[in-house]
């Protein structure tokens, strides 16, 4: 039988020139990332992954966030008890316990909201990229397992060869530029400016709810199947009226524009079987 | 009268679902691993590779396969927690009688006296009412061993012709489609295809929720340049990402991929090289489809006529092409239509047997492709072989050393058996890996059938709401405490291998039905000392059969990591790619193009019932959720039906995100917080179906079937949508008749708190991130 350490590679060493790529325009949003996080072996029980929805309600684009492992780690530089380390691959380490004071400076200073507060343990945890796993050339598990490989872990060159898009490293927030040792996969090459736009949502049109008709917002916020609907189907009346037939007489009608009636509206089952 | 013995709620209280959330001795034990196990996830048709760690006869956790070919490590958050099942609380392990007067509902009897009583009750039901008076209904979730093993007891063991699968909810429309056109049900195309494509139409398929690792194929086929083009009535996260995105609506699937054809033949993107030579029918199915022009297509489906010029151009001028579909054109009424206007647009461009081109279905049960080709679909034997075809018969009764008489024929499918029984043809039924309660249209109806068997066993690893009902429960085993092979969505034969033996007295379905067969009388055609000889004597029935295994060993399976079907004889390397040659499996060996004239769905809106809605899957649940619903992280995810429907109908109702609604149908009632998107189409709700009791979103489903598949149209009926309350942490029906004074007119059993999740506190009414 198999055993564990088949999967330690012959020449186990560091992480060499693999990277760990986010392509969030590839994330289909099943969690398999913040599942499997929980199973990584530095840190078992305890997803350190996050995903959510950008806007559910206008969307479904999904965002997964992973520690971008930055090469100034500002979590690091606002600790005061000098408790987070970069390792030699580059890794930026949850807090180490003896030292950690739980102030969540970290929690409140990183740019992209990585650290979490554990206050079970008392402790700042975050991503380490599965150091258990990519310390020995293995993929981190959410990058295992990410069905739409948004989460994506190799070389380079490897990158170019099979995937599309620019791989970028340097984020800008305001005026602070934050290099990472994650890539991002943009179109452009160049610095990307995490400073937001506007954010779109139901309040900022209508901070305390002054409009008294429906909210602006929700009309916008048709697309995009708003032009799906042909101009006859806008005219409608009800919002589900089939577009040749109306009203309770639905099912003979539709058969205008099939040739096939589909029985009296009324008995749902066209089959002869129903006791 | 096969009734539970407690309320359902007391029930759920007992047998759960309770949630099991951590690995077997909690998250800090620091386990030996004995072995690594190289299996598949039990869950989908995709049958992911996995590697399963176990110590002390426990799965504690898993390890990515990256060598399999198919997946290469590649996990969906169900295959990442599946062994979360294994040492679940609620387990059956022991066999169950009912019994009102105990605590539980059901005593605890040996294995004698279960499978005795079993056995006498069938043979008390035969004797009384005639040999097709007791029916198995079974699933496709279980090894091709299981499926043959039980396909074989049907008609040996029991005489009976009504045996039926749960792949009649899920593959049958496909199958019909399929073998009309090529005379072969199996996607005619290995995944490594997909990326060769220059364009990938997904036509009724959620790829990211219900088959997530076909969407790393999908973006390498972007990667290479493809176009994407999708039809979907909501803009799935597939659909996100598409070229076009055709937002038909529910229901009028042939009249879009007609009105595509009617845009290919006009503008003569057809390859008439192709047609001429190997296919018949184009010129019917073209006339079918002469008066489907855009426009006429864009009234009947509200796809803008210019999005179907659009994809016709993007599909007719390509160079090759993959049309993926699933169950969002196969249950319908006019499921196996659809299904061959899928498979036209391909046929008409030549789009079969090379590289990058082809229709292909993707299946959705853990072995839905497996499982219906070896004999325990009604209408089939062993090899795919047609039950109604003297020369199969003939062979079959062969291999078994029966008669042609014992082999039986054709019985009522899946939907049919449940009818019978309501109208008290069939008096018992034996079931396993299926939950009808929970994954049957018009649910109301199915569970009054079940309270009218005369006697009813099930065997179960979990007591499944449909358990609920039985006389008799027979503790059974998971996929991972048992071996054998399943079938892929691909067609790959690939080998289940055991990591833990069935805990306490439970034990694995062959031995179950074996030992049944033997107390029936029927022991000389089940001799099999283990599973291998199951797999053996399957090779040898299916032999010249369409779906033909003879070649194949489990050896040669997991060496090979899996071997396309047919696999002929041996040393033969399967068969990836079908049809490279041309010929199909017709009688004129020709490809075969239907003509489809479109037909609205069995029930449409009228004033009465004004919104379209339609049922689907969540990446986190599996099935009718037997065993999901009971995997905590997995329930966290996602861990109630939330109703989607699009901002300006919610408007219309004042219907708010989180609010409590009321979808009603001709059927039944459910109520349950809405989320308001704007990816669906407006005049139509979206709610999934993986739960049971009031949150059972098949309450409300019509069960008008497919004339030619028997498929319920899941995906297609008429509601109404009213604002019950606003929400809260949960759904409680107490909540809103207090707040409201209206009580809601359901009239039976209050509601989700009593059909939920006992044992953790109610999650919010959205899942994390789902709401606005």
């Amino acid at each position: 039988m198999p055993t564990l350490t088949e999967y330690v590679p012959d020449a186990p060493g560091e992480m060499g020139d693999r990277v760990f790529v986010v392509d969030q325009s590839r994330c289909i949003g099943c969690q398999a990332c913040v599942q499997a996080c929980e199973e990584c072996g530095t840190h078992r029980g305890h997803s350190m992954m996050q995903l959510d929805f950008i806007d559910r309600g206008a969307t479904v684009q999904t965002v997964p966030l992973i520690c971008m492992h930055c090469a100034d780690p500002t979590c690091a530089e606002v600790c005061p008890a000098d408790a987070i380390k970069q390792n030699e691959d580059g890794i930026v380490q949850s807090s180490l316990k003896p030292r950690c004071i739980a102030c969540w400076n970290c929690v409140n200073a990183c740019p992209f909201g990585i650290p979490k507060k554990m206050f079970e343990l008392d402790q700042m945890m975050k991503c380490d990229m599965c150091y258990d796993r990519s310390s020995v050339g293995l993929a981190p598990m959410c990058a295992s397992v990410c069905p739409s490989q948004a989460l994506w872990f190799g070389t380079p060159q490897e990158f170019d060869a099979t995937r599309t898009g620019v791989l970028e490293d340097t984020m800008v927030f305001g005026g602070q530029y934050v290099r990472t040792k994650v890539q991002v996969v943009v179109h452009e090459p160049g610095p990307v400016a995490v400073a937001p736009g506007r954010r779109y949502t139901h309040w900022t049109d209508d901070p305390f709810g002054l409009d008294e008709g429906p909210a602006e917002a929700d009309v916008s916020r048709d697309w995009p199947l708003a032009p799906a609907l042909s101009a006859a189907q806008q005219r409608q009346a009800g919002p589900g009226a089939w577009p040749v037939a109306h009203g309770a007489g639905a099912g003979a009608g539709a058969g205008g524009v099939g040739g096939s009636a589909a029985g009296d509206a009324g008995d749902s089952r066209t089959e002869g079987a129903r006791p | 009268m096969a009734r539970p013995p407690l309320t359902e709620e007391e029930l759920v209280a007992r047998y759960g679902p309770h949630l099991n959330t951590a690995p077997p001795g909690g998250w800090s034990a620091d386990a030996d691993i004995d072995r690594m196990v190289r299996t598949h996830c039990c869950f989908c048709g995709q049958q992911c590779g996995i590697i399963l760690k176990v110590a002390d006869d426990e799965v504690v956790g898993f390890e990515p396969w990256y060598e399999f070919p198919f997946n290469e490590g590649k996990l969906c958050p169900k295959g990442v927690k599946r062994y979360l099942q294994g040492n679940h609380p609620d387990r059956l392990l022991e066999p169950l009688e009912r019994d009102p007067a105990a605590p539980r509902g059901f005593r605890e009897v040996s294995w004698d006296h279960a499978l005795d009583r079993v056995a006498r009750e069938i043979r008390r039901i035969q004797a009384e009412n005639g040999k097709d008076s007791f029916a198995i209904l079974n699933g496709a979730s279980l090894t091709s061993e299981k499926a043959y093993l039980i396909g074989k007891f049907a008609r040996l063991a029991i005489g009976t012709s009504n045996s039926d699968y749960n792949g009649r909810l899920c593959m049958v429309s496909a199958g019909h489609g399929y073998n009309k056109a090529f005379g072969v049900d199996r996607a005619p195309n290995p995944w490594s295809d997909i990326p060769r494509a220059d364009v990938v139409f997904v036509a009724g398929a959620n790829i990211a929720e219900c088959a997530p690792i076909t969407t790393s194929y999908i973006w390498r086929a972007r990667d290479n340049g493809a176009r994407l083009i999708v039809a979907d009535p909501r803009v799935t996260p597939i659909a996100r990402t598409a070229d076009v995105f055709l937002g038909l609506r529910p229901g009028t699937d042939s009249a879009l991929l007609g009105s595509i054809l009617h845009v290919l033949v006009e503008r003569d993107w057809v390859d008439h090289e192709f047609v001429d030579a190997h296919v018949e029918g184009f010129e019917e199915a073209a006339a079918a489809v002469a008066g489907y022009t855009p426009a006429w297509a864009s009234d009947v489906t509200g796809v803008p006529a210019a999005r179907i010029e659009e994809a016709a151009e993007i599909w007719g001028t390509a160079a090759s092409g993959m049309i993926l579909h699933a169950r969002g054109l196969e249950h319908h009424t006019s499921g196996v239509d659809n299904v061959s206007a899928a498979i036209n647009l391909a046929l008409a461009t030549g789009r079969i047997g090379r590289p990058g081109s082809g229709p292909c279905m993707v299946t959705g049960q853990g072995n839905g492709q497996g499982a219906r080709e070896h004999g325990n679909k009604s209408e089939q034997l062993p090899g795919m072989r047609r039950i109604d075809d003297p020369e199969a018969r003939a062979y079959i009764s062969e291999v078994w050393g029966c008669t042609d008489e014992e082999l039986r024929g054709k019985g009522y499918s899946a939907e049919e058996i449940v009818w019978a029984i309501d109208r008290g043809e069939i008096k018992g039924l034996l079931s396993i890996c299926f939950n009808p309660v929970v994954s049957l249209p018009d649910s109301n109806t199915t569970r009054r059938a079940l309270e009218k068997l005369e006697f009813f066993a099930v065997v179960d690893f979990f007591l499944s709401e449909t358990a609920f009902h039985a006389d008799v429960v027979l503790p059974g085993s998971l996929q991972e405490e048992g071996e054998g092979v399943v079938t892929t969505l691909e067609g790959r034969v690939v080998k289940i291998n055991e990591a833990k033996p069935p805990p306490g007295n439970a034990r694995r379905d062959v031995d179950i039905f074996c030992d049944l067969a033997g107390r029936l009388g029927a022991g000389r055609y089940f001799p099999y000392r283990d599973t291998r000889e199951i797999f053996d004597e399957l090779r040898v029935a299916s032999k010249g059969g369409v779906a033909d295994y003879y070649g194949m060993t489990w050896e040669r399976i997991e060496e090979e990591n899996g071997i396309f079907w047919p696999c002929p004889e041996e040393g033969h390397p399967g068969t990836p790619r079908l049809f490279e040659d041309r010929r199909f499996r017709t009688p004129s060996g020709r490809a075969r193009m239907v003509p489809v004239a479109f037909r609205p769905p069995a029930e449409v809106v009228d004033s009465e019932y004004p919104v379209w809605l339609t049922t689907g899957r969540v990446v986190s649940q599996y099935l009718s959720g037997t065993q999901t619903r009971r995997i905590g992280p997995l329930v966290k995810q996602y861990p109630e039906p939330l109703c989607e429907i699009h901002p300006r109908l919610a408007r219309e109702h004042g219907i708010e995100s989180g609010d409590v609604v009321r979808v009603s149908s001709r059927r039944g009632t459910m109520t349950l917080p809405a989320t308001v998107v704007s990816t669906i189409r407006p005049d139509t709700v979206f709610i999934p179906y993986h739960w049971a009791g009031d949150r059972a979103a098949n309450q409300l489903t019509n069960p008008a079937l497919d004339p030619e598949s028997r498929i319920p149209e899941f995906k297609t009926c008429a509601v109404r949508v009213e604002r019950v309350g606003p929400g809260g942490a949960t759904v409680d029906r107490r909540d809103y008749e207090t707040r409201t004074g209206d009580a809601p007119d359901t009239g039976d059993a209050p509601n989700t708190a009593a059909g939920g999740v006992p044992g953790e506190a109610p999650g919010p009414a959205t899942p994390p991130g789902s709401g606005t």
